[in-house]
């Protein structure tokens, strides 16, 4: 038995998204570039997922480019504001995913930057008005990269007011929707927003592909050069099963947006009831109410002799959880986000993220599994 | 789609069927992220990971430890034409190419020489071959690198890796060599033929799209370059991005069965491609470019005597697929920059088709086409 609690490093292929791939490894494996009818039908289709991407975000096709995942696009977005449209101040805040954040640290490094890095309160929320002030005293041109939802913690931040502060001050503004593409509708339109940035892996898509959407009016160039592929945006031949998995994961999701968020939320309520009882102690990670991402509840457990080890333990029960984002789970540091949150240190987090996948039944074997380990520290 | 003879191999291949198969576990049964190291199912895609680091690394040579997973050439070739202009400026700003590269060479190398890089092209024969002594004289105390493809995608041309990689150890520089064409065609050894960096793809050889790989020799010299895309650290910090597990099982398996695609284009594919060759010299349908040197296995770079290359692509297209130069630059009207730097005009370029032929054809699929085009031509 496998209870598979980390869906927000990434999530299993939903079968159907891998049946509509399949026959683009082997049957339709024309390169899109190619003039005979194998590569023409590849390019329909890759510009037919395209357009469904678009729609989805209500985005003109124009101004979706694909990528080879979320990290890619976000590398593209940051260094491209820098290099093309004249960005020489970034503002982001202290929990961002280490791919924006190492980007922007190296881009200040170069000395092509200045770097604000706003500071989270202990719930994990950046303060607003800060924002404001910080747009209003930067005098150079001036972009905005701030996390629709963090990998952690889940705590949210209202895009449309950031965006909205951006526009006023006419800063750039990036979000990086990772954790959030295909689990809550978004507007481009509606939302003064000029890039966002998604991985297919994080919505029941395959690993490898990811996309960016640009506004017309801030196109950046491409940061991989070669051939003309992505009209220019982006070289390198297109990997077409993966486009195609990541359109069809991205419709369904949409299809099923509001019940799976209802459903979903449900096991995140349940979990936080059930865990309260088993361990009175338990706090949580960031908001939990319901400004955070309904899929993700960052557990902090109290001091426990095992300390990290405790997640070896659930481990060999079968059970998948974080300590905190998978990309830094192999490293001793402790996470940049926890610390910017002030979190005590000899408290463990625990990061459980749902997908549609999961049930009431398998919370119940986390909570017990829990209050086990729990059972003689006290 | 049984009935179509697919002959444009470099632009990309079918995945072999037992690619497939050892990446299709990953996918919906292992699907865990391979840095999820805290449990079971994240370790066991990270060792899926380290097992085909290791097949890539036999291929060719090298130890597992000096291979970066990348989402393909293109992006490997940035890595490596961008990281080492970034990483050895202290040392110098000046590289020298031949001028035959494949366009993600030559706009890579574009793009840094708009950053402030010096390039130096290097002519090539009507062979299509580099001159080892030009090569000498370009490289300077401040070349960081010489950029030479292996084998070219065009023309099949196999340059002199081994006496090229001499010539540039000798001056203290670094090789960066696109060997996208070469692997899986032909045996590649990195320690023999003296590479210090190289660039492959998955799908060049019944692998998947979307994969690659890059080699960086980490002794005698030990190469290093600034990233291209930052992020969790992933691929010794050379590369960040959630790793693409099935992508790089498939590439490991398919660099498993190379040894068996290399046996055969050489004992099974290099007849076919003789008799389409010198079917094509005798009917006076076309000569062949660069006929007499070292070329792959499997691609035939055919001037057209009496057609336009465009004329004959669109009356075969639904029957065969074979292409006018690189997928990658199809949808460009210009003449191919290979073939004018082999000393063909413009015209002859527009003339020149590129056959590309796989493990899976056979000779007849070859009198298929020779048939076809006969007919167009005598028509």
């Amino acid at each position: 038995m496998r209870i598979y609690l980390d869906n927000a490093a990434t999530t299993a292929i939903d079968a159907e998204v891998f049946q509509t791939m399949l026959p683009y490894f082997t049957e339709f494996y024309g390169n899109p570039s190619s003039q005979h009818s194998i590569g023409r039908d590849v390019k329909s289709a890759i510009e037919e997922a395209r357009k469904k991407i678009a729609q989805l975000i209500n985005a003109h096709p124009g101004d979706i480019v694909f990528t080879s995942g979320g990290t890619e696009s976000n590398n593209t977005i940051l260094k491209g504001a820098v290099r093309d449209l004249g960005v020489r101040h970034i503002v982001i805040s202290a929990v961002e995913h280490h791919c924006v954040l190492h980007t922007v640290e190296y881009l200040q490094q170069r000395g092509d930057i200045r770097l604000t890095v706003l500071p989270v309160d202990n719930l994990g929320r950046i303060n607003i008005e800060e924002l404001d002030k910080v747009l209003a005293d930067s005098e150079e041109k001036t972009l905005v990269s701030i996390m629709h939802a963090n990998n952690e913690t889940g705590v949210m931040i209202d895009i449309e007011k950031v965006a909205q502060i951006c526009q006023r001050h006419k800063a750039l503004f990036h979000s990086d929707t990772v954790q959030t593409f295909a689990h809550y509708p978004l507007d481009v339109q509606s939302i003064p927003i000029d890039f966002l940035s998604a991985a297919a892996h994080k919505f029941h898509g395959p690993k490898g592909v990811g996309f960016f959407y640009m506004k017309k009016s801030s196109k950046i160039n491409s940061h991989i050069h070669g051939g003309g592929q992505e009209r220019g945006w982006r070289a390198g031949t297109e990997n077409v099963a993966g486009i195609i998995g990541m359109a069809k994961a991205a419709e369904l999701s949409y299809e099923h947006l509001e019940e799976e968020r209802a459903q979903i939320k449900l096991l995140k309520a349940y979990l936080i009831q059930e865990i309260q009882k088993a361990i009175p102690d338990i706090r949580f990670n960031g908001a939990i109410d319901d400004t955070s991402l309904y899929r993700v509840v960052s557990l902090s457990l109290p001091p426990h002799p095992m300390g990290s080890l405790l997640l070896f333990q659930l481990d060999m029960q079968g059970i998948c959880v974080s300590g905190g984002s998978a990309c830094s789970s192999g490293a001793s540091v402790g996470s940049h986000v926890m610390s910017a949150m002030n979190v005590p240190t000899d408290r463990t987090p625990l990061r459980c993220s749902f997908s549609k996948y999961n049930t009431e039944s398998e919370v119940d074997v986390l909570v017990e599994a829990l209050r086990n380990l729990y059972k003689d520290v006290h | 789609m049984s009935s179509f003879i697919y002959f444009d191999h470099n632009a990309t291949t079918p995945v072999d069927n037992r690619v497939l198969e050892a990446m299709l576990p990953y996918f919906t049964q292992n699907y865990g992220n391979a840095a999820s190291i805290t449990y079971s199912m994240g370790l066991n895609a990270k060792n899926a990971v380290e097992a085909a680091r290791i097949q890539v690394a036999s291929l060719i040579n090298c130890i597992a430890q000096e291979i970066t997973f990348t989402s393909g050439a293109t992006e490997a070739i940035n890595t490596a034409i961008k990281g080492v202009f970034w990483r050895y400026k202290i040392k110098g700003n000046h590289f020298v190419a031949s001028r035959t590269e494949h366009n993600a060479v030559i706009d890579a190398l574009q793009w840094i020489e708009s950053q402030g890089a010096e390039v130096s092209y290097l002519d090539v024969d009507e062979n299509g071959l580099i001159n080892i002594e030009q090569l000498n004289q370009q490289i300077k105390e401040n070349t960081v690198a010489v950029v030479i493809m292996l084998a070219n995608n065009e023309t099949g041309v196999i340059q002199p890796i081994r006496k090229i990689a001499k010539v540039v150890h000798d001056k203290k520089s670094i090789l960066i060599c696109d060997a996208t064409q070469a692997i899986g065609k032909i045996q590649v050894d990195v320690q023999e033929l003296g590479i210090d960096i190289l660039v492959l793809s998955a799908h060049k050889f019944y692998g998947p799209k979307g994969v690659g790989a890059l080699y960086l020799r980490r002794k005698n010299p030990r190469v290093s370059i600034e990233p291209l895309i930052h992020g969790g650290g992933h691929e010794r910090g050379n590369r960040s991005g959630t790793l693409n597990v099935p992508g790089i099982v498939g590439l490991g398996k398919a660099a498993l069965l190379a040894t068996e695609y290399i046996k055969m284009y050489q004992e099974k594919i290099t007849p076919i491609k003789e008799h389409i060759e010198n079917q094509l010299i005798k009917k006076d349908i076309a000569k062949i470019n660069a006929h007499q040197v070292n070329r792959l296995p499997n691609t035939i770079n055919a001037q057209l005597l009496h057609l336009k290359a465009e004329t004959v692509i669109k009356k075969i297209q639904n029957k065969i697929g074979i292409s006018t130069g690189s997928a990658c630059s199809s949808s460009r009207p210009e003449p191919s920059h290979v073939l004018l730097a082999m000393g063909l005009s413009p015209q002859q370029s527009h003339h020149t088709i590129r056959i590309s032929l796989g493990i899976e054809n056979t000779m007849e699929d070859a009198e298929v086409f020779l048939k076809l085009i006969e007919e167009i031509t005598v028509f």
